[in-house]
């Protein structure tokens, strides 16, 4: 028992100090306290990840899988929360919703995110899913005064509940066809007696609530309103961090699976159509999309094609690009959010136009966006374009040359609409100046999140042995 | 005749389609959280007869498990439907509809 806590140490500190969190803004009732020791929660989880990586192997019998694959993603979702933290506290203070709640709602749903990605057993993984995904349902209606967040959330939770619906459905399907539910025994019973239809039904069904968690057509209606809606901040929460734990509890899920049904033909066809559906709606609506928080949240559909084309060629070069994917994603879309929330003002100047003559006023906010917005739309040098190249290099791999050909096609769309914010921001003129609303750790934490996306694209071989190695051992 | 697995098996699909229905026709918010709440007792069933017939308690340790999150889910889902109906007097999904392009 003392072990298992011990091995999954990051687990074990997020629980314990989500506890203090809790007593100390009963108490203390500080906002800006509580946001500290947040931040100082998240930043514990990343040390201990560094300074005492989880050997391989499973915990709490085969609840949780501990070990390289593990620690990458927890990684992730720390950083998500940490960025998200440090970004959120002067918009929070603008729209008067600075409560100390908010960060612990945070604090939790990265719990949720967390034992998704370190789930053996498929009711874990519910467990995760639904602690992540009822902790983002409060944080999209934190601004309880304002309809349109109230409308975000009751959007979110409905769908949501829905999806999670068929999800369970397909968990309980897949323990009547298999007799288990953890994830390794699942195989073995694969393996010996052989796929059922039950299965294949309950398979599906898993899969739509995995797709509708990443937003991928056609389950993606949703992402647009609940990102237009929720708090600036909190909408950069959700597209990456749960984006990034439902990816990493996808690729748990396929790769034991994959050990009964190596390269299934079925499976792969499926989710290249699916790639190919999300990559196109997302690129395609987000040009017609005025508002920026939209438009991030359809370029966030299409970004989830491009992880699924990673998911779609089902190999380890695959999912470690997959993986790779959602760390830069994660930096660079908390990076674009966080821009946007600094200038926003009560949900005005929200729109590309509002960023005429950016340049001018704010230099340095103009530059970062800038910076996101090259690697988002995966231009080099910028880590995006490592992200796309490993994941269309593991299609071509895997026969799937056409897939990587419309992934790299979807791509080039996507530049137009990217890079008309930039145009907006260093070629036209300013209109009345929209008023900056950084504080030092909002300012520093962007200024290092583009520094990270711009190293990350230059010298991206550590991250990237780091992401293969996850992959290699965790699929043995 | 002997009431089986199929019989149970059967009847959890029957509640499960409802709840689908209910959630895709209704618009009550309300009314539609309900739907989702059958959905997932529907599911219940299911996982209690599988685990009733495979002799394996996993299936029934999860039942108490998706209880637990139900009821964390009304609570959450109840509140938003409470501040939806203090900003707007109305829960009806046709007239919540601000967001959209």
């Amino acid at each position: 028992m003392l072990n298992d806590l011990l091995l999954t140490l990051p687990i074990t500190i997020a629980t314990v100090w989500v506890l203090v969190l809790i007593l100390c803004e009963a108490f203390v009732h500080n906002a800006n306290l509580t946001r500290w020791l947040t931040a100082i929660g998240f930043a514990g989880i990343i040390a201990s990840i560094f300074l005492i990586p989880s050997p391989e192997g499973y915990a709490y019998g085969t609840m949780l899988r501990t070990g390289t694959f593990t620690n990458f993603s927890n990684f992730i979702f720390a950083v998500s929360g940490l960025l998200v933290v440090s970004i959120s506290d002067k918009y929070l203070e603008e729209e008067e919703i600075n409560f100390g709640e908010y960060y612990i709602i945070l604090f939790i749903s990265t719990i949720g995110m967390m034992l998704m990605g370190s789930a053996a057993n498929l009711s874990v993984i519910f467990i995760g899913l639904e602690t992540m995904s009822v902790a983002l349902y409060t944080l999209a209606g934190m601004l309880r005064k304002d309809v349109r967040s109230n409308e975000a959330a009751m959007k979110y939770f409905l769908l949501g509940s829905f999806a999670t619906g068929f999800f369970l459905y397909g968990i309980a399907l897949i323990y009547g066809a298999t007799g288990e539910l953890a994830l390794p025994r699942i195989a073995a019973s694969l393996q010996t007696n052989g796929v059922s239809t039950l299965f294949w039904i309950g398979l599906s069904l898993l899969m739509i609530g995995f797709l509708f968690k990443v937003s991928a057509v056609p389950f993606h209606q949703w992402t647009p309103d609940v990102y237009e809606g929720s708090p600036t901040t909190a909408a950069a929460f959700m597209s990456t961090g749960s984006k990034a734990a439902a990816f990493s509890s996808l690729i748990i899920v396929l790769s034991n699976i994959s050990i009964a049904l190596p390269n299934n033909a079925v499976l792969q066809t499926a989710f290249a159509y699916i790639a190919v559906a999300t990559m196109a709606v997302g690129n395609i609506t987000a040009l017609t999309q005025d508002n920026l928080k939209r438009m991030l949240a359809y370029s966030s559909i299409a970004h989830a094609g491009y992880m699924l084309v990673g998911i779609a060629a089902g190999s380890n070069e695959g999912y470690s690009g997959v993986l790779y994917y959602a760390l830069i994603y994660t930096l660079m879309n908390v990076g674009a959010f966080g821009v946007i929330a600094v200038l926003e003002r009560h949900r005005t100047l929200t729109n590309a136009s509002d960023y005429a003559g950016l340049f001018k006023q704010h230099p340095l906010l103009a530059g970062l966006m800038a910076v996101f917005m090259f690697s988002l739309a995966g231009l080099p040098p910028f880590g995006g374009f490592v992200g796309k190249y490993k994941v269309f290099a593991a299609a071509v791999e895997a026969d799937l040359t056409w897939l990587a050909i419309v992934g790299v096609l979807a791509s080039v769309v996507s530049v137009y609409y990217y890079l008309r914010v930039v145009i907006f921001m260093f070629m036209r003129d300013p209109e009345p100046a929209p008023q900056a609303n950084a504080n030092a750790t909002g300012s520093f934490a962007l200024v290092a999140i583009a520094v990270i996306v711009f190293l990350m694209g230059i010298f991206p071989t550590e991250v990237l042995k780091l992401a293969d190695n996850a992959m290699k051992v965790a699929l043995k | 005749m002997e009431i089986g697995m199929t019989h149970y098996l059967a009847l959890s699909a029957f509640m499960f389609t409802t709840g689908v229905i209910g959630v895709l026709t209704r618009r009550n918010a309300i009314v539609i959280f309900m739907s989702i709440e059958l959905m997932l007792n529907a599911v219940n069933l299911s996982l209690v007869t599988f685990s009733h017939y495979l002799n394996d308690v996993q299936g029934q340790m999860l039942v108490f498990f998706v209880m637990t999150v139900a009821a964390a889910e009304a609570a959450v889902g109840l509140a938003i439907v409470i501040s939806m109906f203090r900003n707007k007097q109305t829960i009806n999904i046709d007239e919540i509809n601000i967001l959209k392009y």
